[in-house]
């Protein structure tokens, strides 16, 4: 109730963590619109959720007041939210990006084919990739986890991935979730990169224990942009984030894990990324200890992501140390559906070998097309 | 039935592909859903790996194994450490305390003299991690083989004494190398297991190991059993990274991992049947 009472204006003037030692705080704080916040400026916590739920938040209304909100704001409405209302007000946001094909249309649910292999061997990696594309799966982005860190291997899945994508003509993108610093060494060596990978946090500290800065990022975003591959649009980035990474990290400044993930996406929209998906289960029970936790933190995940703009996917997972099982995956899986989330993985029969989880399979997906049609 | 059976699913032809993979291809469909012998192959994987997480770690055999093995172990018998989790559920909810040692591990430790020789240090540290099958199977020989390898070496590395740590996390290997004053310290972890691969090792590597450590200081070596990665290659990686750790006085993100990857060349100038 106290949450509920605060004015919104309070989170521009109290920054949760200092100005003066997070470049994140900076961020938000330096290109926070305050024309665009107009709207909602005079209203509290708890009005903020009613004028969300409300008629005059259209997708339009919406779509406008984005560069208004700060992700402290974002976080602290979702907190007042019911899950009907997370999937509710989700739903009405609007946020498309493009590469070589178009995301994030109203009534689409698009895949992130994912054919990782433990000791990246190419024929295994060719066989899921095969399996995958015979269920329709991939046209978010095709996408490995190589086993290792390592640019030449980095290179020759990239090889790979993108003499297929030529060779079939396949409407798609391709990406190695790599440290940003290999995929820039990779464009400089020459390598097709369509999409340069980083997972993010929401604090200066969270990222530089990942081993970047924003200016990384913004050097790789550079970069990615003079290869000029895309072909329908110029979204080039592709971020993955988490709940509890920055906790994991030890470095939340007494912040909530939920606070510090929305943060993470103020730092995604400020790349205009093509995809950015928030990996919700994968963290574990130290973090998220079931599968009520996971479907909550899914929703709220989708949510922030979406009032603040960025092309948010769900990474729909657990791991075998979490209370949680395939019902519960099929719970979230249907409502990030019906809240309209832009993306979710696609993994032969939900079983990653090389990072040793679950998430949802391309059968998952054709499940989710059929029933929420 | 066959016959039945055939009507209601409809087979995958490409199933075919598993001979290139551990990964559950091929499946094939009732309606566009999971046929029920493949549903319940899932459950039963499901059910083994919790199994694989709940297993508490068996040092007794552990210990046998390690005299039994043709390793060079340095002359002291391993130390047996523990964390400040526990049991199991304070564990898996509390990574905090997985991270550091009980009060009587440290004083344990503590007893342990500095290595002050002057040679850059090496501290073993084995974890049970999240999965104690992964130790259990794998850790031995992985310590052979690293050994062996170390011992050609002509790095003058000094070992300290082997440690074995229960109910740890990787960043306990931090603290252990920094109380022994190690150069660098080497952890061999149980990783979360897989439905298809509950015995995964993973190796961290630290250079300078101090507590606090961040996650960008070390450098890993995952997936490491006879399906996955082998020891050999493990190994020759390991010792790839501690050259070049020594030689930059750094580990993590800046110091990449530029050994040819030994496993991808297998499938010669990467040829795959999609694209030839």
């Amino acid at each position: 109730m106290r949450l509920a009472e605060l004015p919104l204006r309070a989170f521009l003037s109290e920054a949760l963590v200092p100005y003066e030692q997070d470049e994140v705080t900076r961020l938000i704080l330096d290109t926070h619109d305050l024309a665009a916040f107009a709207p909602v400026s005079h209203l509290t916590v708890g009005d903020f959720r009613n004028w969300l739920l409300g008629d005059d938040a259209t997708p339009a209304a919406l779509g406008k007041l984005r560069s208004g909100l700060t992700p402290e704001m974002v976080a602290a409405v979702s907190k007042l939210m019911r899950n009907q209302d997370l999937i509710l007000v989700a739903k009405k946001c609007r946020v498309t990006t493009a590469f070589r094909n178009t995301i994030g249309l109203p009534g689409h649910l698009s895949t992130r084919l994912q054919p990782n292999h433990p000791t990246d061997n190419i024929s295994g990696i060719a066989a899921s990739l095969l399996d995958g594309l015979l269920y329709g799966n991939g046209d978010a982005v095709i996408g490995i986890n190589p086993a290792t860190d390592n640019v030449s291997q980095a290179i020759k899945l990239m090889g790979l991935m993108d003499d297929v994508i030529r060779k079939y003509d396949i409407p798609t993108q391709s990406c190695v979730l790599t440290h940003v610093t290999n995929t820039l060494e990779a464009i400089e060596q020459g390598a097709p990169v369509d999409l340069v990978f980083q997972s993010i946090g929401g604090t200066e500290a969270t990222n530089s224990s990942f081993g970047f800065s924003l200016s990384t990022l913004q050097e790789a975003q550079d970069a990615a942009l003079s290869l000029k591959r895309g072909t329908v649009g110029n979204n080039v980035m592709y971020f993955e984030t988490g709940q509890g990474s920055s906790l994991s990290a030890n470095a939340h400044h007494g912040i909530d894990q939920q606070t510090c993930e929305a943060r993470a996406y103020a730092v995604a929209r400020h790349f205009d990324p093509l995809l950015v998906n928030t990996v919700v289960g994968f963290i574990g029970p130290e973090y998220l200890y079931d599968g009520k936790e996971i479907i909550r933190a899914g929703l709220e995940d989708h949510f922030c992501g979406k009032l603040l703009g960025v092309p948010m996917g769900c990474d729909i997972c657990y791991t075998n140390h979490a209370e949680a099982d395939q019902n519960d995956m099929d719970n979230l899986l249907t409502l990030l559906g019906v809240a309209g989330c832009t993306f979710i993985m696609g993994i032969p029969g939900s079983d990653d070998i090389m990072l040793n989880y679950q998430t949802t399979s391309f059968h998952d997906a054709l499940y989710a097309r059929r029933s929420l049609t | 039935m066959s016959k039945q059976k055939k009507s209601l699913v409809t087979e995958n032809v490409w199933r075919v592909l598993r001979q290139f993979t551990d990964a559950r291809i091929g499946l094939g469909r009732a309606g566009i859903s999971l046929p029920t012998h493949e549903l319940l192959k899932f459950q039963l994987a499901h059910a083994q790996a919790r199994d694989a997480v709940h297993f508490p770690l068996d040092v007794k055999r552990l210990l046998k194994d390690l005299g039994e093995s043709s390793a060079a172990l340095p002359g002291q018998s391993p130390l047996l450490l523990k964390s400040q989790a526990e049991d199991r559920l304070t564990y898996l909810q509390r990574p905090d305390l997985g991270r550091s040692l009980s009060q009587e591990s440290l004083e344990c430790l503590a007893g342990l003299c500095r290595g002050d020789s002057g040679e850059p240090s090496v501290a073993i540290v084995i974890v049970d991690g999240l999965s104690s099958s992964a130790i259990q199977n794998n850790a031995v020989p992985m310590v052979t083989q690293f050994l062996r390898d170390l011992e050609e070496e002509a790095g003058d590395w000094l070992l300290a004494p082997l440690i074995i740590v229960e109910q740890g996390r990787v960043a306990i290997g931090d603290e252990i190398g920094e109380c022994l004053g190690a150069s660098v310290v080497v952890v061999l972890i149980g990783e979360r297991p897989g439905l298809s691969s509950p015995d995964s090792l993973g190796i961290y590597l630290s250079w300078g190991p101090k507590s606090g450590l961040s996650d960008a200081r070390r450098n890993c070596i995952s997936n490491v059993r006879p399906a996955g990665l082998s020891f050999e290659h493990a190994s020759q990686r390991l010792l790839y990274l501690m050259r070049e750790a020594r030689r930059l006085g750094i580990s993590g993100v800046s110091l990449k991992d530029r050994t040819q990857e030994v496993v991808i060349e297998k499938t010669a100038n990467n040829k795959n049947f999609l694209t030839d």
